[in-house]
């Protein structure tokens, strides 16, 4: 009582010093937003969204994001319970590889890309003996994408992983469960709230993908034009397209971070099959 | 007590004698306004510019001692649009007049102080080791062809769909062989240069670019294909200073040793065509604004 009815933690004073010292930068995060925002009619959206261009970038920019999504969870699942389960040498080194994309720029993944699968290259060459090409085609797209989004889908099914105590796969076990029963009934209906904010937050990352896209897939309207790229293209013809679709992409990526925040809120930390 | 004090000052003078020579030559060597401090010299430039200007930024601050040339390369369209964002720059070389007129409307660049400097002509690429056969300008028509062409908005890639119109025009190519050509384009690259390198790479079968950009080391890996004139668009480069510069000297001298003989020599080296002089220009922005450029 020596305080006077101060109680530090109920009911917090509204400017005190820490708001004033982070105001700078949370006005830096929300500024460029509300610029772009503000520019934006609901009228202008609606009638951008209607032309045909726009349209073909989203349609394939969905298409080929859930493709993305598809081939990382079918690819990821099994490297992320290997990384989880099992010890080996050179864990770490794999565990580096697979962070790597997340942080190379992706210029240079689409250059690695482009020397790894375009015609000339180390793999490109031999399927363009069997007539494939994938340079300029939507494979090229979905490649590009799953090589630099699918890192987020593995670290957060690998912590899902992790944290499924094994006591419970291994009473499983006991009463006689096989290991894919195992895996499938309990393993993954454990560490689903990872799995799906991992999938979620891969195929928002593989909306966005522009970098390696525009090196290895290239540009090509409806073809290989994802939104990321024809907001970059369309910034310098059309400024409306380049709003219409950065609004689309940022209500997009709102959606997907409150989703994979709120899934993760739910994975169990100390976790049991009730949960 | 006294001669101490002598021998002290002698002592400081044939120190400060011994410092003099070392710091005299950079003093006379150049105005002492210039050698003040160093100064930076922005240039925006189009990307196709890039190897030529490596050359003049060179030149130029070996006449100028304490200015360093700090260039902007990018498609003019891009450049275009940052001066018009308010980007900081002295200097903005073009590679059409359409871009050097956004420059001019955002008020960046004065009405009619820009000069033609140099011209540049569109040519057909293909990988130097190249499978597919194209011999001719006809060939870009052939079913299956991998074309890389720059998108619209880059002032090379509409020169080729200029190109592409002039042909349709024309009775022995037609209005068929245009659609065909489109038909093959397999990407609209944001900047000429990553034109050159995709089918250097050999993911495309041929391209179009411009002659400067296959002048030295990246021609080894591609062969060209001539456009003729009737066809071929000649693309002419403005130059201008920027009207809020802060170097508004320095930026005149730079962009006056671009169209001295030197730097038009230096240009010509690089594969573009010198600014005065030849028979055909043609250029589809010319009706936009040229008449105010000489």
């Amino acid at each position: 009582m020596r305080l006077g009815g101060y109680r530090p933690s109920s009911r917090p004073r509204r400017f005190d010093g820490l708001w004033l010292v982070n105001a700078p930068f949370l006005l830096f995060l929300i500024l460029p937003l509300g610029a772009l925002l503000s520019r934006v009619s609901v009228d202008q959206l609606a009638a951008t969204l209607v032309r045909e261009e726009v349209y073909r970038a989203i349609s394939l920019s969905l298409t080929t994001a859930s493709m993305s999504v598809l081939i990382t969870i079918v690819f990821g699942t099994p490297l992320a319970y290997l990384m989880a389960r099992r010890t080996f040498r050179l864990k770490r080194v794999l565990d580096t590889l697979i962070d790597l994309p997340t942080v190379l720029p992706p210029a240079v993944a689409g250059v690695a890309l482009l020397l790894a699968f375009g015609r000339r290259g180390i793999v490109g060459s031999l399927l363009e003996d069997w007539g494939l090409s994938i340079a300029f085609t939507q494979t090229a797209v979905v490649i590009a994408q799953t090589f630099i989004a699918a890192p987020l889908y593995i670290k957060s099914a690998l912590v899902g992983f992790t944290a499924v105590e094994r006591e419970f796969e291994q009473s499983a076990t006991l009463d006689g469960a096989g290991s894919w029963a195992v895996f499938r009934l309990i393993t993954v209906p454990l560490a689903w709230p990872a799995l799906l904010s991992g999938a979620v937050l891969t195929w928002a990352r593989a909306l966005g993908e522009f970098g390696a896209t525009i090196i290895f897939a290239g540009n090509y309207p409806g073809r290989t034009q994802t939104m990321p790229l024809a907001i970059y293209i369309g910034f310098e013809l059309d400024l409306d397209v380049a709003l219409t679709l950065s609004v689309i992409l940022i209500a997009s990526s709102c959606l997907v971070l409150i989703v994979a925040k709120g899934l993760l809120q739910r994975q169990p930390v100390e976790n049991g099959p009730g949960d | 007590m006294k001669r101490d004090l002598a021998s002290i000052l002698a002592a400081a003078a044939l120190l400060l004698a011994a410092c003099a020579p070392a710091a005299t030559p950079a003093l006379t060597a150049v105005p002492p306004s210039a050698a003040a401090q160093p100064v930076d010299l922005t240039v925006f430039a189009a990307a196709s510019l890039t190897d030529a200007y490596a050359e003049i930024k060179t030149n130029f601050e070996a006449a100028h001692p304490g200015v360093t040339v700090i260039y902007n390369f990018g498609g003019s369209n891009a450049l275009a649009q940052q001066l018009g964002e308010g980007a900081p720059a002295d200097v903005f070389a073009s590679a059409n007049s359409r871009q050097m007129e956004v420059a001019v409307e955002s008020g960046r660049v004065a009405p009619e102080s820009a000069q033609v400097f140099v011209r540049n002509r569109l040519v057909v690429i293909t990988p130097a080791d190249s499978t597919a056969d194209v011999a001719t300008l006809r060939d870009l028509a052939n079913p299956g062809l991998k074309l890389i062409l720059a998108a619209r908005d880059v002032p090379v890639g509409q020169y080729s769909l200029d190109f592409l119109d002039k042909a349709a025009a024309d009775a022995s190519f037609g209005a068929v062989f245009k659609d065909a050509v489109l038909a093959n384009v397999v990407s609209y690259e944001d900047n000429v240069r990553s034109v050159l390198t995709k089918v250097a790479l050999g993911e495309g079968d041929a391209g179009i670019v411009y002659t400067s950009d296959i002048v030295g080391d990246p021609a080894k890996d591609v062969v060209s294909l001539e456009i003729p004139d009737a066809l071929n668009t000649i693309a002419t480069y403005p130059i201008a200073p920027v009207v809020d510069s802060a170097r508004a000297e320095l930026a005149r001298a730079f962009i006056d040793y671009v169209l001295s003989a030197e730097g038009q020599a230096i240009l010509e080296n690089y594969g573009f065509l010198p600014a005065g002089g030849g028979s055909q220009v043609s250029h589809p922005a010319a009706s936009l604004s040229e008449s105010g450029w000489r």
